[in-house]
Parts: structure tokens; C-alpha cells; sequence
């Protein structure tokens, strides 16, 4: 119980954490309502299209209760991608942080690639991988690729010396040093990564789905834009801020279960 | 530390341990490239050390006691010279000999008892043998409340203990404790110390304990090896026969303090 209140925090923290949106509410409703016409809707406009998209009943359009599939949609190719991401980079960053000729293999051109942004991959990736969610999937997984690459390599790099001498004059063989010692010692880097990388891919997931899929969070903000249904797209905008928000967490209650024993995470 | 309970004591070494030491060290030098320079870190060392003895390495810094131990735990090769463990060259680090770091070298993600478990699961004893030991050690260094405790929760006396524990655990024939107390306050230090001599009386243990204090030195050892830098060398080998519990106020120990102390400062 006290746990869960710690975790919470407490009801001052609280009341501050929501502090910051209701006034931004606030401002948002005072600067669009009223007289006079605004290009951005008031927040009760995009409250109710919110509510319309996700479960019916009032406009009755294309877009009714259709939020539901779009949602679905995005987080498959975010988590998806993500797997993705994770299942390449985790082993690769490994390799590259033990093994030094990989390293000198390979790092010198994932350095090249990595400042180039998801964004100038996506005429390539259309090209590659066609009009539709491969492409969308292709970004995702380059979004949350090099976070966790890049994390993974430091932790498994940093690695504190005396750990290993300690395995060694306690009877550990060599092939059992990695299992025994490497990767216990860098899981909280390689979290820190998976965290990072899956936050990448939320960020990534509108541009991914601007590659012409049909269905995804991504996909209907730029039909809406096109269409200057300007409450879509800021429903659609808040969907993806919650979710995100929501799979961190999870992540992160995640990490503070399997890394009880550190200090920066227990 | 009360009743202590440890593993029986390891079979005897070879037939002929009445003749062998546990260790010989014979005239090991070590020499380092250091930026196209050779530094020479301890020179023609040689140590005879019997099966139970404890002996200190005593001496400045750059005297070459870290490096002497580091040998003999098998984490430095010898550039010339041999050193024999039961007449075997010693080759790498092994179970035999453990080490105690000044900064413990805990693995962090384990808990105090699955830190000393460690040892044993390693080297392939069953799971429930291995916690059965960690069991019995936890107790011998009482820490039995903090069992399930993670390295960070615990103090330096504490995780010091855990390290002790866990050689031990590990059927180490000799222990090489490197500062092991150094950086612990005074009173843990004390407690320690009879705790550490309580435990090798009863284990039978080797210790090779590399210290800079003359006192904590005299307290412990049947033999204080004093070092000098420049190159790293062996000067003297002093027995100390006082009985233990040694009294560090007393007129002998007072003696040998001004002693030791002479020999290190006639180094400058």
C-alpha cells in the first residue's frame, strides 16, 4: 500500500501533475472561443469528436467509432516495430560491445547512419517497401533501433572491471562470463535503451503511417488535415500522447520489478 | 560473530604438504610498458608461506604489494620467476585462492546470500547444496537479517563481510585481501579485524593481507613482510610471536611498531 503510494506519489504531486494541463486547457479554450472564426477548435469541440471517433453516436460519418481500429492498428506497428528493433539491436549491440573486430566492423558505419533522421528515410522506404504498413513498419523499427543499439553497446561496454576479476578468482569459466557477468551488469543500460527505443517509436508512428496507410493513429491525422478536420486531428494527436504515455509507464513498472537491485531503478 | 559453523576443512594438499608450502613465490619480478618507458614493479620477490600462516605485505605505495597479490590471485603473470601453489605453477585466477577487494567487487544485481551462493553455483554444485552453504555462511558473518538485502542497501563492514563470506563459501584455500578495511571507519574497522582473526583460526586459513598501516599489521599477522619502492622489493620478513589477543598498547607491541616503523622510514 505505501509502495503503491510512493509510486503514485503524493496527492500534492498529483494535483501539481495535473495542474499543468487543466490550465493549458484553460488558455487553449479562452484563446478559440468566442466570436469571430479560429482555425484551431476549442477544446469541448475536440471532446466531443474525441468521443464520436472512439465510440459513436453523433456525427454518425466516415469516422465514427473508428478510433478503436486506428488505435489497434498503431500500436501493433509500434510494438511491432519495436520488437523488431529490439530483436536486431539487442544481439547486435552485444556483439559490437564484446567482440572488438565487430565492433571496428561495424561501428564506424552505424555512426555515419544513425544522425540521418527517420524523416529523409521515407522516400526510400516507400521505394523499398511500397505504399502501405511495411514502410510504416520499416520506420518504426528504425526509430527505436538505434536508442536501443547504442545503449545496449555502452552497457555492455562499461562493465565495471573488478566484476569480471571477481567472476574469475570465484571459479567462472570464460564462455560463462557473458551470461554470468555482461548481461546482468548492463540490463539497466539495455532498459534505459528498450525505454528510449520504444518512445522513438511512438514519436516515429505518424510519419511511418504517412507512407499511405489506410488505417493508424498517423493515418487519419493526415486524412483529417487534408480534409481541415482540424478536431481529428488533435483527438488523434491525444491518443497517441495517452498511449505512449501509458506504455511507458508499463515499461517502466517493468524495470523497476527485474532491476529492484539497482539504485537508480528500485 | 558467535558460534561459527564453517565447511570442514579441505582435504590435506598432497602427501608431501609436511614438506611443501602452501605457497612459494620464488624471486618473481614484474615489469610494465608504460609509454615506450619499462617500469619495473617489483623485483626478485621471493615468500615462503605454510599451509595456515598469515602474513601481512607492509609498505608505501609503488612498493609492488598490490602487484605481489595480484600474481598470486593469478590477475598478473609473473615476468620472471615462479609462483608454486602446493609445488603447481599458479596459472590465472581459480577458487583456491580468493581475493577480497578494498572495494568489494559484490555483484550488485545479487542478493547477499545469492552473492555468496555465486561461488559454488559456478563451478556446478547443485542449487540447493549451493544455498545451503550461502545459508550457513551468511550466519557465520551475521548477516542472517540481511539476507535477501541487495549490495546497495547494506554498509561497508557489511559488504566487506559478504566478500569474506563468499571466498569462503567457495572452499578458498587462500585468502588475498587486498586494503581489505581501508576504506571502512574505525570501529568497523576493529570488529573486523577480530572477526577476520577469528574466522582463520578456526578454518585454518591462509592470508596474505596487504595493508599500509604498521598497526593493523602487527594485530593480525604471524609475519609482517615489509616492501620498498624502487624498484617494488622485498627488505625484511619480521615473525611476529606475540600471543592473540594482541594488546596494542603493550611494550612489545610498542617495539615492534617502532621497529616496522623505522624500516619504512629509513625508505625516504
Amino acid at each position: 500500500m505505501t509502495a503503491l503510494a510512493a509510486r503514485l506519489g503524493s496527492p500534492r504531486q498529483a494535483l501539481l501533475a495535473v495542474a499543468a494541463p487543466i490550465l493549458g486547457i484553460l488558455a487553449w479554450h479562452v484563446a478559440t472561443s468566442g466570436p469571430g472564426y479560429h482555425l484551431i477548435p476549442p477544446p469541448w469541440d475536440v471532446a466531443v469528436q474525441w468521443w464520436d471517433l472512439a465510440f459513436g453516436g453523433i456525427w454518425d460519418d466516415l469516422y465514427s467509432a473508428t478510433l478503436g481500429t486506428h488505435a489497434l492498428a498503431s500500436v501493433m506497428r509500434v510494438y511491432g516495430g519495436f520488437a523488431l528493433a529490439a530483436l536486431v539491436a539487442l544481439p547486435m549491440g552485444m556483439l559490437i560491445g564484446r567482440i572488438p573486430v565487430v565492433r571496428d566492423l561495424l561501428d564506424p558505419s552505424l555512426q555515419i547512419l544513425r544522425p540521418i533522421p527517420v524523416t529523409a528515410w521515407l522516400p526510400l522506404a516507400m521505394i523499398v517497401f511500397g505504399i502501405g504498413p511495411r514502410s510504416a513498419f520499416f520506420l518504426v523499427f528504425l526509430g527505436a533501433f538505434y536508442p536501443i543499439l547504442l545503449n545496449t553497446i555502452f552497457g555492455v561496454r562499461s562493465v565495471e572491471g573488478r566484476l569480471f576479476e571477481a567472476a574469475a578468482m570465484l571459479g567462472v569459466s570464460r564462455q560463462a562470463v557473458f551470461w554470468k557477468v555482461v548481461l546482468p551488469a548492463s540490463l539497466p543500460s539495455i532498459f534505459t535503451g528498450l525505454r528510449l527505443g520504444l518512445g522513438f517509436a511512438w514519436v516515429v508512428i505518424v510519419v511511418g503511417e504517412m507512407t499511405g496507410v489506410q488505417t493508424g493513429l498517423g493515418a487519419i491525422i493526415m486524412e483529417a488535415r487534408q480534409l481541415s478536420r482540424t478536431e481529428i486531428v488533435i483527438s488523434g494527436m491525444v491518443t497517441i500522447g495517452v498511449l505512449g504515455f501509458l506504455s511507458d509507464r508499463a515499461v517502466q513498472l517493468l524495470g523497476r520489478r527485474l532491476l529492484r537491485w539497482s539504485p537508480q531503478h528500485g | 560473530m558467535g558460534e561459527t559453523m564453517l565447511a570442514p576443512t579441505p582435504a590435506p594438499g598432497p602427501a608431501a604438504e609436511t614438506m611443501l608450502p602452501i605457497l612459494d613465490i620464488r624471486h618473481v619480478g614484474k615489469r610494465f610498458a608504460f609509454g615506450g618507458e619499462t617500469i619495473t614493479a617489483l623485483s626478485d620477490a621471493s615468500l615462503r608461506i605454510e599451509r595456515g600462516e598469515f602474513i601481512c605485505l607492509i609498505g608505501p605505495s609503488g612498493c609492488g604489494k598490490s602487484t605481489l597479490l595480484r600474481m598470486v590471485a593469478g590477475f598478473e603473470t609473473a615476468s620472471e620467476g615462479q609462483l608454486l601453489m602446493w609445488g603447481k605453477p599458479v596459472a590465472g585466477p581459480g577458487p583456491d585462492r580468493g581475493m577480497v577487494f578494498q572495494d568489494y567487487g559484490l555483484f550488485p544485481w545479487l542478493t547477499v546470500s545469492q552473492n555468496i551462493a555465486f561461488g559454488p553455483i559456478a563451478r556446478g554444485r547443485p542449487k540447493s547444496e549451493a544455498a545451503a552453504t550461502a545459508r550457513r555462511f551468511v550466519e557465520m558473518v551475521g548477516l542472517t537479517r540481511f539476507a535477501d538485502a541487495y549490495p546497495h542497501q547494506l554498509s561497508g563492514g557489511m559488504k566487506q563481510r559478504v566478500a569474506i563470506a563468499r571466498v569462503l563459501a567457495n572452499d578458498a584455500e587462500v585468502v588475498l585481501m587486498d586494503e581489505p578495511f581501508g576504506a571502512l571507519d574505525a570501529m568497523t574497522r576493529e570488529r573486523l579485524q577480530e572477526e577476520l582473526l577469528e574466522i582463520w583460526a578456526k578454518a585454518r586459513l591462509s592470508i596474505i593481507f596487504v595493508t599500509h598501516a604498521i598497526e593493523e599489521a602487527i594485530l593480525l599477522a604471524d609475519r609482517v613482510v615489509v616492501m620498498s619502492p624502487g624498484p617494488g622489493r622485498i627488505i625484511a620478513d619480521e615473525r611476529i610471536a606475540l600471543p592473540r589477543p594482541r594488546d596494542p598498547t603493550g611494550v612489545e607491541f610498542n617495539a615492534l611498531r617502532r621497529h616496522l616503523s623505522g624500516l619504512l622510514g629509513s625508505l625516504h
